[in-house]
């Protein structure tokens, strides 16, 4: 445990002088700012033409997990590719850690500084509960910023698996992105096509877990074990890797 | 402290070492001596858990390097040859990194120590990526002193260093060896004599040789060869050296000086420089030539050579 904090410290701080986070934090706040601000004028614009419907969470939760599909690979993409690049591995990989700690420490670094990202998020609707009567569907915020916060680990656990494997950012970047494209649209297509297992890719298709579930305000436990199988299954093969590289 | 036996590792079809086996006291400086290529790295890399190998045994600290990797990772420091450091940290937080990896109780004040150890107290607060060459070494060599080891593995300390620097890493090598197992490569012979108690010779993952740096140059050097740089023609003054007795070859070198040979112990020079200052010669200089590694490896491969016929 003492290692995997001492790893996440590291990176979470290194955050913080990095520009590509820097750009991270700042594109997705921008643009929940603006679509928030986009929203709020609707619905005041239309409100005598559809009384009684008010803005709720999911104004910004819905467009969130849609940004993290790019931002979560240029998270992830550094964390253990980087370290192969410049051959400090040799370093995590000689001191006295588990190989499975540096992967859950890195991850754990970049899940910390997306919370954060997330946390300031929270502002949008507190504000947004002062400006409808009688507030926002509160239950429903829960659920779907759980929602966000789950689909943030699965990404990033997907991000830093695959970080793993490659030495090179860009790569690692562009093969999560495809990775990511993969499980949260594509996947889902044959549900609407073949007519036994449909129901099979459904529950593989990640935004599925969140549109219809999460994001509604619904919390079941089959789209909690989804993400957290995801987030462990990407952990799992960002462990195998690094311990596969000792044995090349 | 350090007991390999057989080790051998494959890249794919190639063979990086072969079956080497040798042992290292507490508190005994080990030179690791060969070319590039020779499987230096690649035993470091298996001793200090980095990868494991093919076949064979290593025990470092009564450990063995695969089963017990954890235990050995927390006794030996290894400074890898390309210096790995994260060019974005500063060094007092990168030590303090690599201290708290290693759970040391004090890890600020242990970071200082090692600071003061290599020199680099003043530049504590800079970032490593501003470091120049020998003072990222210097760092990389205080990380690995951090958590006190038992076992210190150097992959070509001086490497790339200035003569000055390398002259001080030598002394900071030789003053944390009094206490600790040290095993370090390096294809500087002179190095190796100087710094170590032990050689062995590596040469294509097996051991061609291995003794103290004394007793390896007495072994190799059947001879011992020595310089003569005089002003003006040489000439006949070879022919006057080459009747002194001891005297076993005269080459008159390109540029003028005069190299030659004599038997171990029974050393010439004095009579070589009588006999050219009484001939009327201006002795520029007199040197013995110590045999440079690229001999000695020349020397030992004919010798496998000759054996195996």
């Amino acid at each position: 445990m003492r290692n995997i904090w001492t790893i996440a410290r590291r990176e979470y701080k290194l955050n913080f002088i990095s520009p590509i986070a820097y750009v991270v934090a700042f594109l997705i706040l921008i643009t929940l700012g603006v679509l928030f601000t986009l929203n709020v004028w609707f619905f005041t614009q239309n409100a005598f033409s559809a009384p009684g419907s008010a803005p709720d969470a999911t104004i910004i939760t819905g467009p969130f997990v849609f940004l993290l599909v790019l931002s979560a690979p240029a998270l992830t993409m550094r964390l253990l590719a980087d370290e192969q690049r410049m051959g400090t591995m040799e370093l995590l990989l000689t001191a006295p850690l588990r190989d499975w700690e540096i992967v859950v420490g890195k991850w754990l670094g970049a899940f910390l500084f997306l919370l954060t990202i997330i946390l300031v998020s929270l502002i949008f609707p507190i504000l947004l509960n002062g400006m409808v009567s009688p507030g926002i569907d509160q239950g429903l915020m829960v659920a779907a910023y759980l929602g966000v916060i789950l689909v943030s680990a699965a990404f990033l656990g997907i991000g830093v698996g695959i970080s793993a494997l490659f030495s090179n950012q860009l790569t690692a970047f562009f093969a999560t992105l495809a990775v990511i494209v993969v499980l949260w649209w594509l996947i889902g297509f044959p549900a609407d096509v073949v007519h036994t297992g449909a129901d099979f890719f459904r529950y593989l298709s990640m935004n599925e877990h969140f549109y219809n579930s999460l994001n509604t305000g619904v919390i079941n436990l089959s789209d909690l074990v989804y993400y957290l199988s995801l987030t462990a299954l990407g952990l799992f093969v960002g462990t195998s890797a690094v311990e596969m590289r000792r044995w090349r | 402290m350090i007991k390999v036996e057989g080790l051998t590792k494959d890249y794919g079809a190639r063979r990086a070492i072969d079956s080497l086996s040798f042992e290292a006291e507490q508190g005994e400086i080990l030179g690791f001596l060969g070319p590039n290529g020779a499987g230096k790295t690649t035993t470091m890399r298996i001793l200090t858990g980095y990868m494991p190998p093919t076949s064979g045994q290593a025990t470092v600290a009564g450990y063995d390097v695969v089963a017990e990797s954890l235990e050995v990772r927390r006794r030996v420091g290894y400074l890898p040859e390309t210096v790995p450091l994260y060019t974005d940290m500063t060094v007092f937080d990168y030590l303090k990194f690599m201290a708290d990896l290693r759970h040391l109780p004090n890890a600020e004040e242990r970071a200082d120590d090692v600071l003061e150890m290599v020199g680099l107290e003043e530049r504590a607060e800079g970032y490593i990526g501003n470091l120049s060459k020998g003072m990222r070494q210097r760092v990389g060599l205080a990380q690995a002193l951090l958590h006190r080891p038992e076992v210190l593995i150097l992959d070509e300390p001086t490497i790339g260093l200035d003569p000055a620097q390398v002259v001080d890493v030598r002394k900071m090598i030789r003053e944390v060896g009094k206490e600790r197992t040290v095993l370090l490569s390096t294809h500087i012979l002179t190095e190796a004599q100087q710094i170590c108690d032990r050689v062995l010779i590596i040469n294509q993952g097996h051991i061609i040789a291995e003794d103290t740096p004394e007793n390896l140059q007495a072994r190799l050097v059947g001879a011992e060869t020595a310089l003569l740089r005089v002003r003006g023609d040489s000439d006949e003054l070879a022919g006057k050296i080459r009747k002194i007795q001891g005297i076993q070859n005269v080459n008159a070198k390109p540029d003028g000086s005069l190299e030659f040979q004599f038997a171990p112990g029974q050393d010439v020079r004095p009579e070589v420089a009588r006999i050219a200052i009484k001939s009327g010669y201006d002795l520029l200089e007199l040197r013995q030539v110590g045999m440079s590694l690229e001999e000695i490896f020349l020397e030992l491969t004919r010798d496998n050579a000759s054996s195996e016929k």
